[in-house]
């Protein structure tokens, strides 16, 4: 049986570990090469690694960085942030990573996703989306840490992203980002239903009933989450911590059976 | 020695560092003079099949591994499309492969009887060894693995499937033939089931 994949995010600023609420007040929670050897301990399914700064910043992905995280990472790893070329890319996978996620560059010029597709291969190519609703109306499709506005549905982004050769979908809920109230299950059903692709979901799960809640509604899918791997207990303390195996195994199997 | 052939493809790094932790000789190979002392050969890949085997031939490494797979009967081990390409076609390619273990490989969505389940297949599944020679000792009665592929092997001869999986259908996720195995999942990637598998391959 196929299972769903519960994937930490971790967010990269300044060099260390944080975490964000709404996409703002990133809050330091640690060493990042530190809480990947956390999760390779803790038998984590993937792991999703995110660069908030080098696309606002307007600089390069830092390499150096990517394969320290690489070379400690003993699950498959997921890096984004600051991609532009289809070379920077194949340097990333070069690197030892299995997926290369784009957001905002796949966004301004869409034929990004198929020059990085053709260089290594559809099955690495993750396109992350992020959504913020508007104050009226629907979901709209932002960039640049949710600063930057873009007229686009990101079922329709997703789509199209899919045609240009994206093997998976990431959707990140900036509304519910940090709230740790659940995932925006709504949003989710759209767009397991509109791609044929593996699909992510980030934003919102404060606890494993939120997963369980997730993958109920749509299946086997991806479930990632920030704060609700890096803090515990109502004060939010900082504590990197991941379902034990059978917990997890439990959880999936109920989800699925309902 | 156990020795990982680093042509341009896969990752060599996860190999080395899981061989590492175990205490277990391994080196990356880049010419033919390093892959001299092989007593056993792991062959990554990822991507695609036409290019995989043509960084392969390009490497210069191709004779003597040849030489010591099908002369010496080394065992060696083909991971992803490190796998795909022992096989002699594949759908996603107009080349040929090495032809070690007599198939083809297919896309997900020509199985005979196709589905509509999201590809690439991602994620964690549960393989079931066959007639695997020992690959899987100890994984007998759990054995679950990284996967990330819309190709798969189908060997000629299904007494060369190794161990199945089954998505939409089952699949041969694993072949094997005399002294070569092939692998569809990612060991490097999967935690203490790719461990054991790996050290299985060192101990065969």
């Amino acid at each position: 049986m196929l299972r769903p994949r519960i994937i930490p995010c971790l967010l990269i600023h300044e060099g260390g570990l944080v975490k964000t609420v709404g996409f703002k007040d990133p809050k330091y929670v640690g060493d990042p090469v530190n809480a990947v050897k956390i999760f390779n301990e803790k038998e984590s399914d993937e792991l999703v690694v995110l660069d908030i700064d080098a696309t606002v910043n307007g600089v390069e992905p830092d390499f150096a960085v990517i394969a320290h995280l690489a070379a400690e990472c003993r699950m498959p790893l997921c890096y984004g942030g600051g991609v532009r070329t289809a070379a920077q890319a194949k340097r990333i996978i070069g690197l030892g990573v299995e997926k290369v996620a784009i957001s905002a560059a796949a966004i301004e010029r869409p034929e990004l996703i198929s020059e990085i597709a053709a260089e290594i291969g559809s099955q690495s190519v993750v396109v992350v989306i992020d959504v913020r609703k508007k104050m009226m109306g629907g979901p709209e499709v932002r960039t640049h840490n949710g600063k930057k506005a873009h007229k686009l549905d990101p079922v329709a982004f997703a789509q199209e992203a899919v045609r240009l050769g994206a093997g998976e979908i990431v959707v990140n809920s900036i509304d519910l980002d940090g709230t740790m109230k659940g995932y925006d299950l709504k949003l989710a059903r759209r767009i397991r239903d509109a791609v044929r692709v593996p699909v992510t979901f980030l934003g919102g799960a404060g606890s494993l009933a939120d997963i369980e809640a997730l993958i109920r509604e749509v299946g086997v899918v991806g479930a990632s989450a920030g704060s609700l791997f890096v803090f515990k207990g109502a004060y939010r303390a900082v504590l990197i911590n991941y379902p034990n195996p059978d917990t997890k195994e439990q959880m999936v199997r109920a989800a699925l059976a309902a | 020695m156990i020795s990982i052939i680093d042509y341009g493809l896969g990752n060599i790094g996860a190999f080395l560092n899981m061989y590492k932790r175990m205490n277990v000789p391994a080196k990356a190979v880049r010419t033919a003079d390093e892959l001299a002392d092989a007593t056993r050969i792991v062959l990554p890949g990822v991507g695609a099949f036409d290019h995989a085997m043509d960084l392969l031939d390009r490497s210069g490494m191709r004779p003597l591994l040849e030489e010591k797979v099908v002369g010496d009967k080394v065992p060696v081990v083909g991971i992803c499309v490190g796998m795909q390409i022992l096989a002699d076609t594949s759908e996603e390619g107009q080349g040929r492969g090495l032809g070690w273990v007599p198939g083809t490989v297919r896309h997900f969505r020509s199985m005979p009887t196709p589905h509509d389940l999201p590809l690439p297949h991602m994620g964690w599944n549960d393989v079931a060894p066959t007639n695997d020679g020992g690959l899987f000792k100890g994984l007998e009665q759990d054995a679950r693995f990284y996967f990330l592929h819309s190709f798969y092997y189908e060997p000629a001869d299904p007494a060369d499937s190794a161990a199945s999986a089954s998505y939409g259908a089952a699949f041969a996720c694993a072949v094997r033939r005399d002294n070569v195995w092939g692998v569809q999942f990612h060991p490097e990637k999967s935690h203490h089931f790719g461990a054991m598998l790996l050290k299985n391959f060192a101990e065969l």
